[in-house]
């Protein structure tokens, strides 16, 4: 069925901005608070109030803009996107329409082919949220306006994705950008990252794209993915019966893992956009955008070349390190102060990232700084320690807050590798185990990690394993 | 004489010297209001028992040597001022019980100076209208004759002025809505450039065009009130962060050099014969005090009414859209559901001029329009401005008539809505430039109605129009002249 339609996929993804305070006002943003406590006359579009630009959401803007190698614009405007809705509080959304402040970027991803290809950005713009309306039974509905004139930054993607999968690929890589950058909490069930998606089929061998629907505002990958394979196979349907695929809004049943149209009265919407003339024209200068492009922090695709470059590791470890930027940060710290890339990488992607999950602690409060975990690595590496000691100290670190070498010292467990110390010992244990040692003479070599067991069990671990192995070969063969 | 016939500047002066309480004088306006009141309906509310308190807190303050210029001065207010916890209408239905909770930034300011606040004043309903008598609450009526409207919009606040029931007050211009009631009331009006008077707590019906400014009894008083509340504001992001000049300080300047600009457009056949006549005496007078006239010309001018009522609308079409029924004012719900809900409240709450400009406005902005109308009107607005900028280069000031004719009888033009948006013809395209003007009093027709003398001045200079305004004023008693009420 699919070979004969190529399916056409454009994304809108409206991301909540992580400023302290909203668009157009100085009320917080913070999420969960009492209905309406997050207001004030701007935001509950009381007669006579007046929006004032947040310098910080066109900050933002850029700083995506620059992310997805947008053209930011030196002009700009605001717009009023007009419509009638309870939750809309002054009978319009402040929005962009024409001049938004970003425009013709892209992003790369990588397809399940394995191919690196290009989605292009066709703008960015920034708009206020509207609030949200609270159904109860009985009573009829309440508006809660504490969302309401929240920040949005609206991403919207050329129709450049061929799949569900790349669409996924996009929103992924998307998301991933506006963490990295801070921008966005990333929290999907939250709502601050959310998408529709314009999806349309053509037969292979046109050029005008197909009639497209529109599926809106859906807050996971996973329902996202299932409503354009949904949405595609409903087309290729309507398109094999001979029939039309009508220009709709779609919405997406969760429950049924179906989309339904959207009919009905606020459907049919002509928005009469104009600029809005409580605003004033958006001008940026170069200074600022500079300004901004140095805040701009090395995007994952970047740091993932790096680390494999300058630092050694497979990509594979690389990729796992920078998907999120504080762990990609806690690495490149670490790997500053210690220097060796592979000893560095699987302590992160190992013991640190354990101990992370075990707590639930985020990377960001690590109660083991990189530098104290450089030091414990850099005993492993001088042979002060053992890796299997190492991760007791590391617990032990974890717990006090010490330095390695303080509960090194504390705890006495320096690794035994002189071999005045280790002889008498090995001597104890020959001595001790007759029989063994007549069989490892007899020819039965693997009784060798006996030996080392029993020596390790004496020295609680700290014996050296090279020199222990050494002095013992050395004893056993000699005379045998 | 009462004191309700002083003026600002003169009962400062005495508040200053102690030869008078902000209480006496508040109680002789709110007698005043009680006695006049009816016959003229400029007021909506007022807020007596208040304003006797804060006149009592302002004389503590000049007793105790912390006075500012305008404390203890009874003003009022255009009710289209949001006032924290005094009932601002609009002079709508809609907004028939609406308390805001916060007060606006001119508000604020005049509150700072420790003016006592008597009452909102009538207007037109959304400030549309040219004669009051768009009212949600009945007409105001004209003091010097109750038979004739006091123009409008900001037609309570210059009847106010002119029945001496504040001692100044607060209007706004959106296309004449200050110059023209002033001319009809014999007033005087003050239109400062946009972006000099903050516009937030000012409920908007046309926001690239609304400006609040002073209504007074003299060009003194108005300098005095523009200069309380003048200045930049970071809760408006159109207003215009340029320092605010001391405008009494270079008040008796003096016209002598001054360049006068004729506009040759705005002396036109339809101008009434008395209108045209008090302007050319009040021209001889100028010229005799030293100012030089030049004839220039505004081009564009003819295309500015019907460029002021696209863009007027549009923007009103959209900022009367809060007015849902949802969080404020009346709501008329039948259970029909949300879209119903929205309709029925606004039906009930508009009254038909609103609602004749916000489906004007609406059709201006919808697709497939918008370029026609919004876009080319915003193009023509530009035209309009740049006709002005030219025109500064060669004169100081341009001197206009402010309304083709005296104020009209009730009635009159009601039936004929072009007719009546044609008085506004001289003072829209100053709007339009963003520019500032005043309306003078130079003249009273043979039926003893007031006529008005619009001096326009360049962007943010209005210490050169408060100048010119000064020497004409001073040459004359017209303002001087009392409604006969
Ligand atoms: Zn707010």
């Amino acid at each position: 069925m699919l070979s004969k339609y190529e399916v056409v996929i454009g994304l809108e993804v409206h991301v909540q901005l992580t400023t302290d305070t909203k668009i157009f006002c100085h009320c917080a943003t913070r999420f969960g608070n009492q209905p309406n406590s997050q207001t004030c006359p701007v935001c509950l579009g009381l007669p006579g109030a007046l929006p004032v630009l947040n310098k910080k959401v066109v900050d933002y803007a850029i700083l995506t803009g620059l992310a997805t190698h947008c053209a930011i614009a030196p002009r700009s405007l605001f717009a009023r996107k007009n419509y009638f809705y309870p939750d809309l509080p002054k009978g319009y959304q402040i929005s962009q329409f024409e001049l938004p402040i970003c425009e013709h970027g892209r992003l790369e991803i990588d397809t399940q082919e394995g191919e690196r290809k290009t989605i292009g950005i066709t703008r960015i713009h920034m708009e206020e949220d509207a609030g949200k309306l609270l159904h109860d039974s009985g009573t009829g509905s309440r508006v809660d306006l504490n969302r309401a004139c929240t920040p949005l930054m609206e991403i919207v993607s050329e129709p450049d994705m061929r799949s569900s999968d790349e669409a996924i690929a996009y929103l992924k890589k998307l998301h991933q950008i506006v963490v990295y950058l801070g921008v966005c909490d990333g929290n999907l069930e939250e709502g601050s990252f959310r998408c529709d998606a314009n999806v349309s089929l053509r037969p292979r061998d046109q050029k005008e794209f197909g009639t497209r629907a529109e599926l809106k505002n859906i807050n996971s990958f996973r329902f996202i993915k299932q409503a354009i394979d949904y949405e595609v196979e409903r087309q290729a349907e309507i398109l094999d019966d001979g029939g039309r695929v009508t220009q709709e809004t779609r919405l997406f049943d969760t429950a049924t893992g179906t989309t339904r149209s959207m009919r009905g009265k606020e459907e049919a919407h002509d928005y009469r956009y104009f600029p809005d003339p409580d605003l004033v024209p958006l001008l940026v200068s170069e200074d600022w955008i500079e300004e901004i492009r140095k805040s701009l922090p090395e995007l994952p695709e970047v740091k993932i070349d790096r680390f494999v470059t300058e630092y050694g590791i497979p990509r594979y470890d690389a990729e796992v390190l920078a998907a999120e930027r504080a762990t990609a940060d806690y690495y490149d710290a670490l790997v500053k102060e210690q220097g060796n890339g592979k000893l560095c990488s699987n302590w992160v992607m190992g013991e640190v990232q354990r101990a992370l999950n075990e707590s639930g602690l985020p990377v960001t409060e690590c109660p083991v700084a990189p530098q104290q975990l450089a030091g414990l690595l850099k005993r492993i590496e001088d042979n002060t320690i053992s890796g299997k000691i190492a991760k007791q100290v590391f617990d032990g670190m974890w717990q006090s807050g010490r330095d390695a070498d303080t509960i090194i010292e504390q705890q006495g467990l320096r690794q035994v590798s002189d071999l005045g110390t280790i002889e008498p010992i090995i001597d104890q244990i020959l001595a001790a185990n007759p029989e063994q040692v007549a069989e490892f003479r007899a020819g039965k070599e693997k009784l060798l990690g006996f030996f080392v067991g029993q020596a390790m069990k004496l020295t609680k671990g700290k014996a050296d394993p090279a020199a222990l192995n050494e002095v013992l070969v050395r004893r056993l063969k000699a005379e045998g | 004489m009462s004191l309700t016939d002083l003026t600002l500047h003169a009962m400062q002066k005495r508040l200053q010297d102690k030869e008078l309480t902000s209480v006496e004088l508040t109680r002789a306006f709110l007698d005043r209001i009680a006695a006049v009141d009816g016959r003229i309906n400029a007021y909506l509310t007022v807020t007596g028992e208040q304003a006797l308190t804060d006149a009592a807190l302002a004389d503590r303050r000049l007793a105790e040597g912390r006075g500012d210029a305008l404390t203890g001065i009874p003003v009022a207010l255009k009710d289209i001022f949001v006032t924290e916890g005094v009932r601002t209408t609009c002079a709508s239905r809609i907004l028939d019980n609406f308390i805001p909770p916060y007060d606006g930034t001119a508000v604020a300011r005049l509150k700072a100076q420790g003016a006592v606040l008597l009452g909102k004043l009538n207007m037109d309903e959304f400030a549309m209208g040219s004669s009051n008598e768009n009212s949600g609450f009945g007409p105001v009526r004209n003091p010097w004759n109750p038979d004739y409207v006091p123009g409008g919009s900001s037609g309570g606040s210059a009847a106010c002025v002119a029945a001496r029931m504040a001692a100044a007050t607060l209007g706004t211009d959106t296309g004449g809505s200050i110059r023209q009631p002033a001319a009809h009331c014999g007033v005087v009006g003050l239109k400062p450039t946009y972006g000099r008077v903050s516009r937030y707590g000012v409920i908007a019906y046309a926001s690239s065009l609304d400006q609040v400014g002073p209504l007074a009894r003299d060009v003194e008083d108005c300098a005095m009130l523009l200069q309380a509340v003048a200045g930049h504001d970071p809760a408006d992001a159109t207003s215009v962060d340029l320092p605010v000049v001391d405008y009494r300080a270079s008040l008796k300047d003096g016209v002598k050099g001054l360049r006068i600009g004729l506009p040759e457009e705005y002396f036109i056949e339809g101008l009434d014969p008395e209108v045209h006549k008090a302007v050319e005496q009040a021209i001889a007078s100028l010229r005799a005090l030293g100012a030089e006239f030049v004839q220039i010309s505004l081009p564009h001018t003819d295309y500015a009414l019907a460029c002021y009522y696209l863009i007027a609308t549009a923007e009103a079409s959209s900022n009367l859209a809060r007015y849902d029924g949802v969080r404020f004012g009346q709501r008329v719900d039948r259970g029909e559901g949300l879209i119903d809900m929205f309709m029925q409240s606004r039906a009930a709450g508009f009254g038909p001029e609103v609602k004749r400009r916000i489906m004007l406005g609406t059709y201006a902005l919808s697709s497939g329009y918008y370029d026609a109308y919004y876009l080319k009107a915003q193009k023509v607005r530009t035209l309009i401005r740049q006709d002005f900028l030219a025109a500064f280069e060669k004169v100081d000031v341009l001197l206009t008539p402010v309304a083709p004719t005296p104020a009209f009888k009730l009635g009159e033009k009601t039936a004929d809505p072009l007719q009546m948006y044609l008085s506004d013809i001289f003072t829209i395209p100053v709007n339009l430039a963003g520019t500032c003007a005043m309306s003078l009093p130079c003249g009273l027709s043979a039926e003893g109605l007031p006529i008005g003398l619009q001096l326009i001045g360049r962007p943010f200079d209005e210490a050169t129009l408060l100048r010119a305004g000064y020497a004409f004023e001073q040459a004359g008693d017209w303002h001087q002249r009392p409604a006969p009420l």
